[in-house]
């Protein structure tokens, strides 16, 4: 038997919004416990939630970008049950009416060729605390900075089909949402997470097989494994005559095996109404008409247009659009007058090694469109040589800075005065008889070593074309 | 409506609320009697109605910062905490 | 002068023509408190009063009701006051906020003697639901003050503090006010901010006044009644309502409802009402009968939406964050399930119960999304009678305030007792108890009024009209019994 492995996703991303969806508390990442909470996310008696208007831009954003249509009268429903990280007891989020519905998501396979899987929903609705257990005292610590951060649930119908698939969907994702700037989707920090529903079936089959849901997956490299040992784990089960039971498994990193989570001795009962303290959102069509027009063009877009306007490769296109931040720095430095490939190299060599160096994402770096494209400017011009804009971007590229005030103050500049070039020439004729000698037996490699040695001489601060011109002048003169 | 005790339990058990001993049966009986009541409801045509939740629509705020609450003052009705955190029985698996 | 007989404007005028000093109107309140027995309290704060009522002494009074003693229900959130919900599961709980409108009034130069006994969690008709024991009524201390705003209702008729504010979820500002023959408030849903009142249904809450006149109901509407930007549920009101009483009702149709006089009201009542009807039409209004049919509907729809956001609204009364703990639990489970068994009265359970099964798979649609339906057609039922009539009059109540104890045995016949009272919840109007007579035993008798959404002024208004041709509003009980 043939068995086909079919796959539905949950995925929550926090948004980055400066505040929480219904409190104006800080969503800020990894504070001391406790220390951004207020009534509100607290769930103190009393308190009443508003809505966060970022929230909900963002949110409609996202869902415009994963093709779905927006829901034109949406609201908020209480999911209710009992868990500490919960201090209302309910959480609020939507079930009847989401914000959007009937999605669409293509996207590039790592092998070739392409894939579309149907978005089933995407919600908002808020984030739970954090429990961390301590096995000495047998308690458990509850921290409630991160009840009431913003979320937004990306429910998918079960198209895929293999794990590489499921990556390569979530690669897109979080692409589209970090160009959308609605979230830094770091999985790490838990600002995206997946569950996996997976069941398996006969190949040829279209009938649903009974499915498991699988929690804690926390990298793709989890995602992957917990994908293939699961369909395993249900392809042995049925194949040794046992039935999948459906349910609620961990995955476990350490013992790389998905784990049941213990069950409840009653199945849950969610009773899901509509909260009454949240009045429905009705979107208008000049609402999302505005919301249109702040979209920014999304990485695969500018990939196609890079390639067509600008002839650049495949690779570097797609290197160029893997951070919106550096594509923007790229289009702005080509708006700039600088040759579109001129900049694509500074950005993908120099520039990227400075980020990996730092450690820092491009949109945190200070160079500016107007600092590249007079770095480049400079060392087309003959002003200063790649070598030295190289130095000036490292220095300048945590504070940022006026590129020509930062040469002139550390004399930079190159080296133009032919008669100092000459000079210099000189002087290394005379100290190389035999090089000079070697170049006129044929010796090719002669002449690159005059031109280095006069460049030393210079100390590397002078156009090594110009040098050159000055070297095969000389030889021709001897 | 017919409820059953099991129906009663099974509602307790999802509000947490225990039944007292030997009380499953008047509870029951109790709660039969008032759904009873209200099934009167169904009497009503209703067709087309929906509760829209009021005039009110899109009540936002905008996404700013505002202090929160000093952590002593978030903790200090807590039945057991230690100064940072709340405390309760082992909840993580 | 006895400070105790005044309404809370002429309290607050001879305040402000130095003729009064606040700390002597707190004092006189705390006086009769301290005489009364009558546990309308569970928590005094005589002595921060006193305190406040010196600081004031120096500020400009601006509001008609600045230094006029008043106390809270107890499910109003007060910043560093116990607030309790008259519920064991609160303990000693604290809030570390204060209610948008306790803020409002505490800047109007409100002197707040304490919070008020009331219903368990505002869930009870008699008062008697209250963890901290049953509020006597001051005209017959062996009958409830009814509730839940039963401490409120009392505390203004004993003359223990001038007014009070309450909570209206399904009648419980209006019921108790008509059994102590007190006027009461609940205005249009939105029109205070819900902003700090513990929730029992969210959807029907709303906080007013409870006082000893429709003028000064209207003195402390003008300070609370305005949009809240931490109630997303809040609506701009126009306000004016005190400067707006004009006394006048000419020309105002006025219907009553064929389905709140029939089988089963005390005929006292009846003609009680019908006495006030003519009262107004004396002074020029239009009075006429009329038919709400769907009437007859509000209750079983008011119960299982009320419980039903009661059992969401009150899960997080669980032992973990604030409030009581049961001992001795040792899984989280258990201290879940025995915290909220041993913390909550009985009928809070029942409501959780019942809301929780209304809301539970398979019951969903034939109760909870049924009754939304029906609570809609009593929406659209009440704006067409409001086509015709500018506002309805009905009684109260059914009968005069119940004996202590004689009500919680049957909690059906208790809930069928909110007949007159929860449409209006439910459609989300405002709507007034006034004292419109008494009874052979010397019972207060209430009518209530009831206006279109944002009508709140033309129900004062009306309201007001009566009080100008009756005296029924300044009768008080004599000490320890019926006048």
């Amino acid at each position: 038997m043939i068995w086909e492995t079919v796959i539905g996703l949950e995925t929550h991303v926090e948004l980055s919004t400066r505040t929480k969806i219904f409190c104006a508390c800080s969503t800020r990442f990894g504070g001391a416990p406790n220390t951004q909470c207020c009534p509100v996310c607290a769930g103190l008696p009393g308190a009443l939630p508003v809505l966060n208007e970022g929230v909900l831009t963002y949110a409609v954003k996202a869902a415009l970008v994963l093709g779905c249509a927006i829901t034109r009268r949406s609201r908020f429903d209480r999911k209710n049950y009992f868990y500490p990280d919960l201090p209302r007891a309910y959480q609020i989020s939507q079930l009847y009416c989401p914000i959007a519905r009937d999605g669409e998501v293509t996207f590039s396979l790592p092998a070739g060729g392409h894939r579309t899987i149907r978005i089933h929903e995407l919600h908002m609705e808020d984030d739970a605390g954090k429990l961390i257990h301590n096995p000495e005292t047998g308690r458990t610590s509850i921290d409630y900075n991160r009840c009431g951060v913003p979320l937004i649930e990306i429910v998918t119908e079960p198209d895929f089909r293999t794990g590489e698939e499921v990556t390569a969907y979530l690669e897109t994702l979080k692409e589209r949402l970090q160009y959308l700037g609605v979230s830094d989707c770091r999985m790490q920090e838990g600002s995206l997470r997946c569950d996996v529903n997976l069941s398996v079936r006969p190949q040829g089959s279209t009938a649903l097989g009974t499915r498991t849901e699988m929690k804690n997956l926390s990298s793709f490299r989890a995602i992957l494994r917990a994908i293939a040992f699961e369909s395993q784990r249900q392809i042995a089960l049925i194949e040794g005559g046992g039935q999948v039971v459906q349910e609620t498994r961990r995955w476990d990193e350490d013992q790389n095996a998905s784990l049941p989570m213990r069950t409840k001795e009653n199945a849950q009962d969610y009773r899901y109404f509509p909260d009454p303290d949240l009045p429905p959102i009705v979107l208008s069509d000049g609402w999302l008409a505005r919301l249109w027009a702040e979209m920014p063009e999304l990485a695969e877009a500018k990939r196609d247009r890079y390639r067509a306007q600008f002839g650049l490769s495949e690779a570097d296109c797609k290197t160029l659009t893997s951070q919106r931040a550096l594509a923007e720095l790229f289009e702005q430095t080509a708006a700039l007058g600088t040759p579109p490939k001129q900049a694509a190299n500074w950005l993908l060599g120099p520039v990227l090694a400075q980020c990996s160096a730092h450690g820092l994402e491009a949109k945190d770096m200070r160079i500016t469109p107007q600092m590249l494209a007079r770095l480049i400017a400079l060392v087309q011009t003959g002003g200063l040589n790649r070598s030295t804009a190289i130095e000036v971007l490292a220095a300048l590229f945590t504070t940022g800075g006026d590129v020509d005030a930062y040469v002139s103050e550390h004399g930079l500049n190159q080296v133009c005065d032919a008669d100092l070039v000459g000079e210099a020439v000189e002087r290394v004729f005379a100290a190389n008889p035999k090089s000079i000698t070697d170049y006129w037996a044929g010796k090719e490699k002669a002449l690159g070593f005059l031109v280095g040695q006069t460049m030393r001489a210079l100390h590397d601060r002078a156009s090594p074309q110009a040098v050159q011109a000055a070297v095969r002048k000389k030889l021709r003169q001897n | 409506m017919k409820i059953t005790e099991e129906l009663v339990s099974r509602t307790a058990r999802l509000a947490r609320l225990d039944l007292p001993e030997g009380e499953a049966g008047p509870i029951t009986a109790e709660l039969e009697r008032i759904l009873q009541y209200m099934d009167q409801l169904a009497e009503l045509d209703t067709t087309g109605a929906a509760w829209s939740g009021g005039a009110l629509t899109n009540v936002l705020r905008p996404d700013e910062a505002a202090p929160s609450l000093d952590r002593a003052a978030l903790l200090a009705g807590a039945p057991e905490a230690d100064g940072t955190c709340f405390l309760a029985p082992r909840a993580v698996e | 002068m006895d400070l105790t007989t005044l309404t809370a404007l002429e309290l607050g005028a001879a305040i402000r023509r130095g003729e009064v000093l606040p700390e002597e109107a707190v004092q006189a309140g705390l006086d009769t408190i301290a005489a009364q027995g009558q546990n309308s309290f569970i928590t005094l704060t005589g002595a921060q009063a006193l305190e406040g009522a010196r600081q004031i002494r120096s500020q400009p009074a601006e509001s008609p009701l600045f230094g006029v003693p008043m106390a809270w229900k107890d499910n109003l959130c007060t910043c560093g006051v116990k607030t309790s919900c008259a519920s064991r599961i609160l303990g000693d709980y604290t809030p570390p906020y204060s209610a948008a409108l306790v803020e409002r009034l505490e800047q109007a130069g409100a002197l707040s003697l304490g919070k008020l006994n009331m219903d368990e969690f505002a869930m009870g008709s008699t008062g008697e639901t209250s963890y901290y024991g049953p509020v006597a009524n001051p005209w017959d201390a062996s009958r409830t003050a009814g509730g839940s705003s039963g401490g409120a209702a009392a505390a203004v008729a004993a003359g223990e503090v001038w007014y009070a504010v309450g909570t209206d979820t399904g009648g419980s500002i209006r019921q108790p006010a008509a059994y102590c023959g007190v006027t009461g408030m609940k205005p249009t849903y939105g029109a205070v901010s819900r902003y700090g009142l513990i929730a029992y249904a969210s959807s029907l809450d709303q906080a007013g006044p409870i006082a000893r006149s429709a003028a000064d109901c209207a003195a402390v509407l003008d300070v609370i009644a305005v949009q809240d930007r931490r109630d997303s549920t809040s609506l701009a009101v126009k306000g004016g309502f005190l400067a707006g009483l004009t006394g006048d009702v000419r020309g105002v149709r006025i219907g009553l409802p064929v389905q709140c006089f029939g089988e089963g009201l005390d005929p006292q009542i009846h003609a009680a009402v019908l006495h006030a009807a003519e009262v107004l039409r004396a002074r020029g209004a239009r009075v006429e009968k009329c038919s709400l049919p769907l009437l007859a509907y509000g209750v079983p729809a008011y119960y299982i939406l009320a419980c039903a956001e009661a059992s969401s609204n009150l899960s997080r009364f669980d032992g973990v964050a604030y409030g009581w703990r049961a001992e001795g639990c040792t899984s989280l489970d258990g201290l879940y399930t025995q915290t909220r068994t041993q913390g909550f009265g009985q009928e809070v359970q029942r409501r959780i119960l019942l809301g929780t099964f209304v809301l539970s798979a398979g019951y969903y649609d034939a109760y909870y999304k049924k009754a939304l339906q029906v609570r809609e057609r009593m929406r659209q039922a009440y704006a067409a009678a409001f086509q015709t009539y500018d506002l309805l009059l009905t009684p109260v109540t059914a009968s005069a305030a119940p004996r202590l104890g004689e009500s919680l045995s049957d909690p059906l016949q208790m809930y069928l007792s909110d007949f007159y009272t929860v449409p209006v919840n439910l459609a989300g109007l405002p709507g007034l108890s006034m004292p419109c007579g008494f009874d052979n035993a010397g019972l207060p008798i209430g009518a209530q009024l009831t206006g279109p959404a944002l009508g709140d002024l033309a129900v004062l208004n009306a309201a007001h009209a009566f009080q100008l041709e009756t005296g029924y509003h300044r009768q008080r009980p004599g000490r320890g019994g019926a006048v």
